[in-house]
């Protein structure tokens, strides 16, 4: 397991920062326009104090080597639009709280996700089945940009039950997660529900009734360790798609997360400042998707005694 | 003209398939309707998508204005139908370039086999990690906002998917006897691939393209939503819809119509696909 996990960090892990750096750096450098470019045309000796001062006078090697460096010291680059700022002071206080609404959503997507699909795979094409799948059909069919107002109009500002704004008690939590969740929680339903069924068609299920299991360890103590085996390689896209998602969430329930920054950045063209949130989020997933194959290697042996990766 | 023999093609039975199931026919019935409305409706509207009449800002739907005006005074069905049109470009364009570049980078990827296989296929593993709609945002960032970026932006980003499964698919061909006998008459491997392999995983692709097409829209009306799709006085489902939730409290309606528009055609499109995939792929009837 331990070689396993090495070998998944150095062939797979490392490689994949190294292109992510590359890439959106040369994608931010080599962009036509300087990034300091107006409205008003900046006097020539201006620019040229300002790419001095930022260091972007140099060669593009020598920047992505220096970038690098920097990154190494955990150090993402200075502000280009907010002066003074660097880009790590600007991110750490907004991280956690989109991590923390990041980490709820996919904890409240898996628990509903998986109880949905494993209660429509034990009865398939039963009521159970029929409710589940066309529950999960809307939960695709309504994106959190749709849902999150919604339930803030419903619950917040008609009813009156729950907190539609900031990020102080754990009751403003409740509408944020589910508005980011739910999504989620309809695919890991629909992929547990596959995954359950195919499971239990096998022959060992089959045996394990014949010896006289009763359902429930049938189910939970043998089908469902292969059965969601599609929920777990799900989970790195998921994780992925949780943290960008956030940003709409945060933007409609004033939560003072990631899509605080990275959006006014984005509009702003603060390049530097997108990057360095870019290149966190590689981070957190690459780290994430390495996790998930520890887990996946765990739960199937076939894998880990594979071709290796 | 010869006579024809009355066989069942895979195709024509997957159309049978498709036509005797009553949810995959209604999601094609209501796409089909949404598609006509979009295109046509702002021709037959009486306004213009981007016409202010701030006398009636803000008036909820009525018989002149079916679905009301916003804080303008713009029709909201007309700026809906425009909007629509938008999303659906937007979805059709870039599932068109994922689909060129995931069915040529898997067909020859899965039909070389061996060390050029596991390159590109190593390749894909390593973009597959990348936060892809963060690059898009970065995109957006470096270069000047505008439509054509996004398309081919996204499109670039939903590629993977559809390159590993055509791969996979290749794969599974590639020994068959009716490609050997290609080989013995001396074609071209890229006519093999693309005359003889790649009809034969065409339901394959189908299905994945349904599939791809409501993600396409969803991360569209996610960059509109932000204010980095799409721009004003443009509209798109997304963009309306961050318009709508501004105003939400006092008009709701501007947010439930282009709310309602989208999920009406995410929900026609995944009834449509689950059909396809049902019909396409009968050993797998009956999963999800």
């Amino acid at each position: 397991m331990i070689r396993f996990l090495i070998h998944r960090l150095i062939f797979q892990a490392l490689p994949t920062l190294l292109v992510l750096t590359l890439l959106s750096f040369l994608l931010v450098r080599l962009a036509p326009g300087s990034p300091f470019a107006t409205e008003k045309e900046l006097p020539p000796q201006t620019l040229e104090t300002l790419n001095r001062t930022y260091g972007l006078d140099q060669p593009i090697p020598v920047q992505y080597f220096r970038y690098l460096g920097g990154l190494l010291r955990g150090d993402l680059g200075p502000s280009l639009k907010k002066p003074g700022f660097t880009v790590r002071e600007l991110i750490g206080s907004a991280l956690p709280v989109s991590l923390e609404l990041g980490f709820f959503a996919l904890l409240y997507a898996l628990i509903l996700g998986l109880s949905l699909g494993i209660l429509a795979a034990v009865r398939p094409n039963g009521w159970g089945d029929a409710v589940a799948m066309s529950m999960a059909l809307l939960g695709i069919c309504v994106p959190s940009f749709v849902l999150g107002p919604l339930l803030a109009l419903g619950f917040g500002l008609e009813l009156g039950w729950l907190p539609v704004m900031g990020w102080e008690t754990p009751a403003d939590r409740i509408l944020p997660v589910i508005s980011l969740g739910s999504i989620y929680a309809a695919y890991i339903a629909r992929l547990a529900r596959g995954g359950m069924l195919e499971e239990l068609s096998k022959d060992y299920i089959r045996t394990a009734r014949a010896k006289g299991l009763s359902e429930t360890r049938v189910i939970l103590g043998h089908a469902l360790r292969g059965g969601i085996q599609p929920v777990i390689s799900f989970l790195g896209p998921a994780a992925a798609g949780l943290l960008t998602g956030a940003f709409v969430v945060e933007v409609i329930f004033n939560i003072p997360g990631m899509g605080r920054i990275i959006v006014p950045a984005a509009q702003n063209r603060d390049q530097f400042l997108v990057l360095g949130c870019v290149l966190l989020f590689g981070a957190l997933m690459v780290l994430f998707n390495t996790l998930v194959d520890v887990v996946l290697a765990w739960l199937n042996p076939r894998i880990r005694l594979g071709k290796g990766a | 003209m010869k006579k024809k023999t009355e066989t069942y093609s895979l195709r024509r039975d997957a159309w049978r398939r498709l036509l005797r199931n009553p949810t995959a026919i209604g999601g094609l019935v209501l796409l089909g309707l949404m598609i006509v409305a979009c295109v046509a409706g702002p021709w037959v509207s009486p306004y213009t998508f981007e016409e202010m009449d701030l006398l009636s800002a803000n008036t909820g739907p009525s018989s002149t204005h079916w679905f009301g005006t916003d804080e303008l005074g713009r029709d909201l069905l007309t700026r809906t139908l425009v909007g629509g049109r938008i999303s659906f470009a937007v979805a059709l364009a870039a599932t068109l370039v994922s689909l060129v570049i995931g069915v040529t980078y898997g067909g020859i990827s899965g039909f070389m086999g061996g060390r050029v296989d596991a390159w590109m296929m190593r390749i894909v593993d390593v973009l597959y990690a990348l936060p892809f709609t963060l690059l898009v945002i970065l995109l957006i960032t470096v270069f000047e906002r505008n439509l054509i970026l996004l398309f081919v932006a996204i499109g670039a980003v939903e590629w993977l998917t559809m390159a590993r499964i055509v791969r996979g698919q290749v794969m599974g061909l590639r020994h068959q006897e009716f490609i050997e006998a290609c080989q013995v008459l001396g074609y071209s491997r890229a006519r093999i691939l693309f005359r003889h392999i790649l009809p034969n995983i065409l339901g394959t692709v189908i299905i994945y393209v349904t599939l791809t097409i409501p993600s396409v829209m969803l991360l569209e009306a996610f960059l509109s939503f932000l204010g980095l799709g799409v721009q004003p006085p443009m509209s798109s489902w997304g963009s309306l819809i961050k318009d709508g939730v501004g105003a939400m409290e006092d008009f709701p309606w501007q947010m439930s119509f282009p709310g309602a528009a989208l999920f009406v055609t995410l929900l026609a499109l995944n009834f449509l696909g689950d059909g396809l995939r049902d019909a396409l792929d009968p050993r797998r009837e009956g999963e999800s």
